[in-house]
């Protein structure tokens, strides 16, 4: 395993956040964690890479606990994990130009030597699509989308093997966020990379992961391949997530009420508020993830309803389309 | 018609010159309908709701013809009907909301000013509203500020204020853009079910093409200021004639899968500062011959109802070639 978090929790003041989480990342596999706000999902982003300190619970990247690394030690580490945030205004400083800010890992953790730094991040730009020419602009000379490839290529300049994106595609208009799903589709390919995906694009996830972990109030309710996931969906709060998720008819009558304020979930069963299938066991008893559910419930529900996602354009716009990929042209 | 914008323009002067954020731009919407405005930032979707409503900042220029009803809207008639026949939703109800009153009050407002009904008639009728809304126990409710709402609740609270005078025109602007997809959900079918009842027409701002096709009667897409595909929706992604469109339908990751690259639109979105002469998705076009960037194409129609502004269309003959 790249990365096994086992029994991890943190709270913030009365919130607990994470509340006890187990999962594992295989090398070269692509974890997506998804769930609505407040679910916990970014919190167990910094927690997988210490950027914050769990309340209990270990975490193994390639077999180390991280736990037990001096604060030396874990910085060495840090060029083995990276982060890749939503919002790449935020991420980049304004006062380093293209150049210096993918230089700053490769001189932080000593990738190459000082001669070499110019080379490396010309290499690194073409990777991600930008020419090395724009090196010495500033971030703000560049669209959203720019500036993520920037953030992405940053990210990938140590030589990381393990990267985890928090939503790192939302902040963009659709037509450029699928340029940049096809370009982190190429680089986890190309470069062997382990990715946590951490979003709540459901489409995105079923594009790009291998696995998904379904969060809800800090806990996980479910984990699976991610053809299991969208086919097969088996707990109620899996269910009503991918039912809820507009462009299939809009018949699906949608799930009742809030999700609970995570300082005070409700008990047993944190889903069991709003979940059509309760029983009074749901009330008290927290449910163990067992066989990749956590649902007392599990093996009697009713089988789910396959999503009925219209593709009205068939094969004509299907060969249209054809014409927008990879710079493809009439 | 209940909203007919016709032609219209709104120019911004920036310092670094003049920007038109919209060009040329005319949209219908008849009652009981929805007409979704798609289109991604810099679209001028947004620019060309706020000019209906009368929003816009004073530095705005605006041409062309709005009118409601029939009745063109001058600034004085926005004024007087903004709230009443014809109300506005926006993405974040926290910023429309007054925290300083109640949610109750606030609706009452708008029933007090364009209803004229006195403040405790008012207020009862506001309840209603609330609980109009899904709004659970409206009447405690009605008393508590906006900030002891969740996001979802707000959105209600938004939209009870909008809808309690039984506006002709909503306009609803990303409306659950900030909402997570289990209460979008719940806010959508709201929506859909308050406007079977009064009739209102809504024109529902969004980038989001499921909300489109899950809700839309009408669908006009915007790029760069100026509408390139109007269709109705079932229509606009049965068959698509603009390829804008089709990109933007490729770009969008399926549910149901289908491995392999996505479908993505090349370069990024003009500077308005500068369009493109011509069309102004040809820099972007797979389709481009010459024509595209020399001349401008205007909306033609392709079928009843379904018009693009595309010299290659219908692209069946683009397919047809290759």
């Amino acid at each position: 395993m790249m990365l096994a978090l086992e029994d991890v929790a943190r709270r913030f003041g009365t919130v607990r956040a994470v509340d006890g989480v187990t999962l594992s990342v295989a090398q070269g596999q692509v974890l997506a964690v998804v769930g609505e706000s407040g679910c916990g999902k970014s919190t167990l982003g910094r927690l997988a890479l210490r950027l914050i300190e769990p309340d209990r619970g270990r975490i193994r990247f390639a077999g180390e606990d991280l736990g037990k690394l001096s604060p030396r030690a874990l910085r060495a580490r840090r060029r083995d994990m990276q982060l890749i945030f939503q919002d790449p205004f935020g991420s980049l400083d304004p006062r380093m130009t293209v150049e210096q800010a993918v230089a700053e890992p490769l001189i932080l953790h000593n990738i190459v030597p000082r001669a070499k730094v110019r080379e490396r991040v010309a290499e690194m730009l073409t990777r991600v699509g930008l020419r090395p020419e724009l090196a010495t602009r500033w971030p703000h000379e560049f669209s959203g989308g720019q500036r993520q490839r920037i953030a992405i290529a940053r990210a990938l300049a140590s030589g990381p093997k393990l990267v985890i994106g928090d939503e790192p595609v939302s902040a963009l208009d659709v037509s450029v966020q699928a340029q940049v799903v096809n370009l982190l589709q190429d680089l986890i390919r190309d470069l062997g990379l382990t990715f946590i995906l951490i979003s709540h694009d459901l489409g995105v996830v079923r594009h790009i992961a291998d696995r998904v972990a379904v969060m809800y109030l800090g806990r996980i309710v479910e984990e699976g391949t991610t053809a299991a996931i969208f086919t097969a969906p088996r707990h109620p709060y899996t269910r009503a997530l991918l039912a809820a998720v507009p462009g299939q008819g809009g018949g699906a009558p949608p799930l009742e009420g809030d999700v609970p304020s995570p300082s005070n979930p409700p008990p047993g069963c944190h889903f069991h508020t709003r979940c059509p299938f309760a029983e009074a066991i749901c009330r008290v008893e927290s449910p163990a993830l067992e066989g990749g559910v956590a649902c007392h419930l599990a093996d009697r529900l009713p089988p789910a309803v396959a999503m009925a996602e219209a593709e009205p354009g068939g094969a004509r716009l299907a060969r249209l389309q054809e014409f927008f990929k990879d710079g493809a042209r009439a | 018609m209940v909203l007919a914008i016709d032609d219209l323009t709104v120019d911004f002067t920036t310092d670094r010159g003049t920007l038109r954020a919209v060009d040329g731009v005319s949209l219908a919407v008849a009652s009981g309908r929805t007409l979704a405005v798609v289109g991604e930032s810099g679209s001028g979707k947004s620019v060309t709701a706020l000019a209906a409503v009368g929003l816009l900042p004073g530095s705005a220029r605006i041409g062309g013809r709005i009118a409601l009803d029939g009745e063109p809207l001058t600034p004085d008639r926005q004024r007087a009907l903004r709230g009443g026949a014809m109300a506005m939703i926006f993405q974040e109800p926290m910023t429309s909301l007054n925290p300083a009153f109640t949610a109750g009050e606030q609706v009452a407002e708008a029933l007090r000013i364009h209803r004229g009904l006195p403040p405790r008639a008012a207020f009862e009728a506001g309840v209603a509203m609330l609980d109009r809304v899904r709004i659970p126990d409206a009447e405690r409710r009605a008393r508590q500020y906006p900030h002891q709402f969740s996001g979802g609740m707000r959105q209600r609270v938004m939209i009870a204020i909008a809808l309690a005078c039984a506006p002709r025109l909503l306009l609803a602007d990303e409306p659950t853009t900030a909402l997570d997809v289990t209460v979008q959900a719940q806010i959508l079918a709201l929506l859909d079910t308050l406007k079977r009842e009064t009739g209102t027409a809504v024109v529902l701002i969004t980038h989001d093409l499921g909300v489109v096709a899950d809700h839309a009667d009408d669908v006009a897409v915007m790029y760069a200021g100026r509408v390139v595909e109007r269709a109705p929706a079932a229509r606009l992604f049965a068959q698509p004639e603009h390829p804008y469109t089709v990109g933007l339908l490729g770009a969008v990751p399926k549910l149901a899968g289908g491995a392999g690259r996505l479908a993505s639109i090349a370069g990024t979105v003009p500077d308005m500062r500068s369009p493109p002469r011509g069309c102004r998705f040809a820099p972007r076009c797979p389709f481009v011959i010459a024509r595209c960037v020399a001349e401008a194409p205007p909306l033609m129609e392709m079928a009843p109802g379904h018009a693009s502004a595309c010299w290659r269309a219908p692209l069946s003959q683009v397919l047809e070639a290759a």
